[in-house]
């Protein structure tokens, strides 16, 4: 036992031995990092100094670690992409890096990673580049605490903060992503996590998710986006504890369900969207202990979902609570807490004796004639939703919560 | 005119009807307020209030009380006063004294539980009402003699104006539905001052739902500074409109 020890220590110490450190910049460094990484090979490390450094495209074809010191700048003056990653276990650590070209034909990004595995990207901060962080075929690769910040304000004139593309067992994490077209943006993207990301201020979606399954997104936060969180195409999708914040517009959601199915929706905090949930086309999904606070509309779900789970949610201070389109109901809503409910609880189990009917006939109406919106909270609309709670016409029969809870649920 | 305006004013504070209102939306808002653990839940409670009972006090109230004071009516006429000023008067007093009613039963309890914008504008939609029922109230008594039936076409407005106008509008949302409506419902809008007020208050309280398609039309125009002045001027040309008239016929009328 000793022994094997002993050997695995010597062949790791010998190993080690071969790596060496090369320095750029400062008093003793080399000038260039294309010239350090051209010295260097597998395993080495190369250390840059404070310094602005106009490059261009800086191309890493060997496993090694880039660490800056004090956030060297890598300026690629409006023309390159700054870093290209085309090796395996490469770590990129605490760089600034600015202006990046702008090229919808190569999307450049300021850093890029081609076809790679076990790369890491740390600590970095990004302003005024295309695309942020782009990954195409990363397998494994860890995205980590990094800045991105983009200026642009036009759609077509801005790239996407994290871009995922056919990759797998991604981790992004702890980054905050202001500004881009997509703050993050996955497609084809499978066994990832993100995690405690805030990504807030972009032009379109704060995450846009496409074709990507059994990915699992927890605790991170989006605010103020301009269409919300869009989460299409995918099966297997976690998404728990988030925070889904000010997404305002007709089309703004704060989450966005489209033809998703055997997903788990848990522990959310919905606050001040248009919409805090939109749903077409899902099956499958378990909504859990989530909360709806002061949006517009809770949820909307269309007829098109089936199989949907809505359990132990919070809804408070919602403008309407659920809305459809059609009266056909393929799904179950049971024990949640509603602050609308007016009903009674005679045997004192903590659970309305009268079924809830989150659907108002006034939604209804406004769904299907938008310009009803200016009669909201007129006398005449509570008047008629009075009369439908009593004797259901339009809204749909089957939509109701069956077992409401007197108290809020968490 | 400033004595008139002080009689009408003691003789409305000695009837205690006047004071029995401001109770009534003392103790309506208190409760609000904190019965409800959910703050814009009460703000809910509080506009109805105010575009509900503000309109069916001021109106019923003003109405009966002009039937009431004929005789003083004639007393003053008798006198070397000219009639616009008598009527006028009547109108501040009135006004004056149901404003001090809302400011102290709902914009008191506002500004205590709610202080915001919102409270400001709920505030000013009341005060509003306040003075544009008033003045319609006088329109219906100066062109009916008889008491029952001017008090009948005052609960007759308030029933148009809170019921029946959205019930038409409604109607003619479902009517034209294929039609582009959103700019439309803005003017139609401005034809019912208790709507004004709501829509106004709305686009602070429920300015999530708002923000969607139609609410988006709406914000641009009555969420705009501009928007609000031109909803205010509209406000004000309810109140003066009615008052203008009704004096007119007051001057003419033969008592």
């Amino acid at each position: 036992m000793m022994k094997s020890w002993i050997i695995i220590a010597t062949i790791f110490f010998w190993l080690n031995g071969y790596s060496k450190t090369i320095t750029v910049g400062g008093k003793n460094g080399i000038s260039t990092i294309k010239q350090a990484i051209q010295f260097s090979s597998d395993g080495d490390t190369i250390i840059v100094h404070p310094g602005r450094y106009r490059e261009g495209n800086i191309v890493i074809n060997k496993s090694i670690v880039l660490k800056g010191i004090k956030l060297p700048v890598l300026d690629g003056q409006h023309k390159f992409e700054l870093i290209s990653i085309k090796a395996n276990a490469v770590v990129v650590d605490g760089f600034k890096i600015i202006h990046s070209g702008v090229s919808s034909m190569e999307d450049m990004g300021g850093i890029k990673i081609y076809d790679c595995r076990d790369v890491v990207i740390q600590n970095n901060v990004l302003e005024d580049t295309f695309f942020g962080i782009y990954t195409q075929f990363g397998k494994n690769c860890s995205i980590l605490n990094n800045q991105l910040t983009a200026i642009s304000k036009e759609e077509q004139q801005s790239g996407n903060g994290i871009h995922c593309w056919k990759s797998d067992s991604m981790r992004i994490i702890g980054n905050t992503i202001t500004g881009h077209r997509d703050g993050i943006y996955f497609e084809f993207v499978t066994h990832s996590i993100i995690w405690r990301n805030y990504s807030h201020g972009n032009i379109r979606y704060g995450l846009h998710f496409m074709f990507s399954n059994d990915d699992a997104y927890v605790s991170n936060q989006f605010k103020g986006n301009g269409a919300g969180v869009a989460v299409m195409f995918s099966h297997g999708v976690k998404m728990f504890s988030n925070r889904f914040e000010d997404n305002w517009g007709d089309a703004a959601y704060g989450l966005l369900l489209k033809e998703i199915s055997d997903s788990y929706i848990e522990a959310n905090v919905f606050v001040k969207n248009t919409s805090g949930i939109y749903m077409e086309g899902a099956s499958r999904v378990h909504l859990f202990k989530n909360l709806f606070e002061n949006n517009g509309w809770a949820m909307k779900i269309q007829a098109s979902c089936m199989d949907i789970q809505v359990e132990k949610n919070n809804f408070l201070g919602n403008s309407f609570d659920v809305s459809t389109n059609g009266s056909l109901v393929l799904n179950s809503f049971n024990g949640n807490f509603w602050d609308k409910y007016e009903g009674y609880d005679l045997n004192k189990d903590k659970i309305g004796d009268l079924p809830y009917r989150p659907v108002s006939m006034y939604s209804m109406i406004v769904e299907k004639n938008p310009p009803a919106m200016l009669l909201f909270r007129s006398f005449i609309t509570s008047l008629l939703d009075k009369t439908e709670k009593i004797l259901p016409s339009i809204t749909p029969e089957g939509l109701k919560d069956n077992f409401p809870l007197m108290k809020k649920a968490f | 005119m400033k004595k008139i305006i002080k009689y009408v004013l003691v003789d409305i504070i000695q009837n205690r009807i006047v004071l029995i209102y401001t109770l009534f939306l003392l103790v309506t808002s208190f409760s609000v307020f904190s019965l409800e653990d959910n703050s814009s839940k009460g703000l809910l409670s509080m506009l109805n209030v105010s575009i509900l009972i503000v309109p069916l006090v001021s109106l019923v109230f003003s109405t009966i009380y002009v039937y009431n004071s004929a005789e003083f009516l004639e007393l003053l006429v008798s006198q070397p006063l000219p009639r616009k000023k008598i009527w006028l008067s009547l109108y501040t007093g009135l006004t004056a004294a149901l404003m001090l009613a809302f400011l102290v039963g709902v914009g008191i309890p506002l500004f205590v539980y709610e202080p915001g914008l919102t409270a400001v504008l709920m505030t000013m939609s009341g005060l509003f009402l306040t003075a544009i029922f008033v003045a319609i109230a006088l329109l219906a008594s100066v062109k009916t003699r008889d008491k029952a039936k001017g008090i009948g076409i005052a609960i007759l407005l308030w029933l148009y104006f809170s019921i029946l106008f959205d019930g038409l509008v409604l109607f003619l949302l479902f009517q034209f539905a294929d039609y582009p409506l959103e700019k439309w419902m803005v003017g139609i809008s401005s034809l019912n001052p208790v709507d004004l007020t709501r829509v106004m208050v709305l686009l602070q309280l429920d300015i999530s739902a708002m923000m969607g398609y139609t609410g988006a039309v709406f914000k641009d125009f009555f969420g705009t500074d501009l928007g609000r002045i031109i909803t205010g001027l509209f406000l004000l040309a309810w109140a003066i409109i009615p008052l203008w008239i009704s004096t007119r016929l007051f001057h003419k009328k033969d008592l």
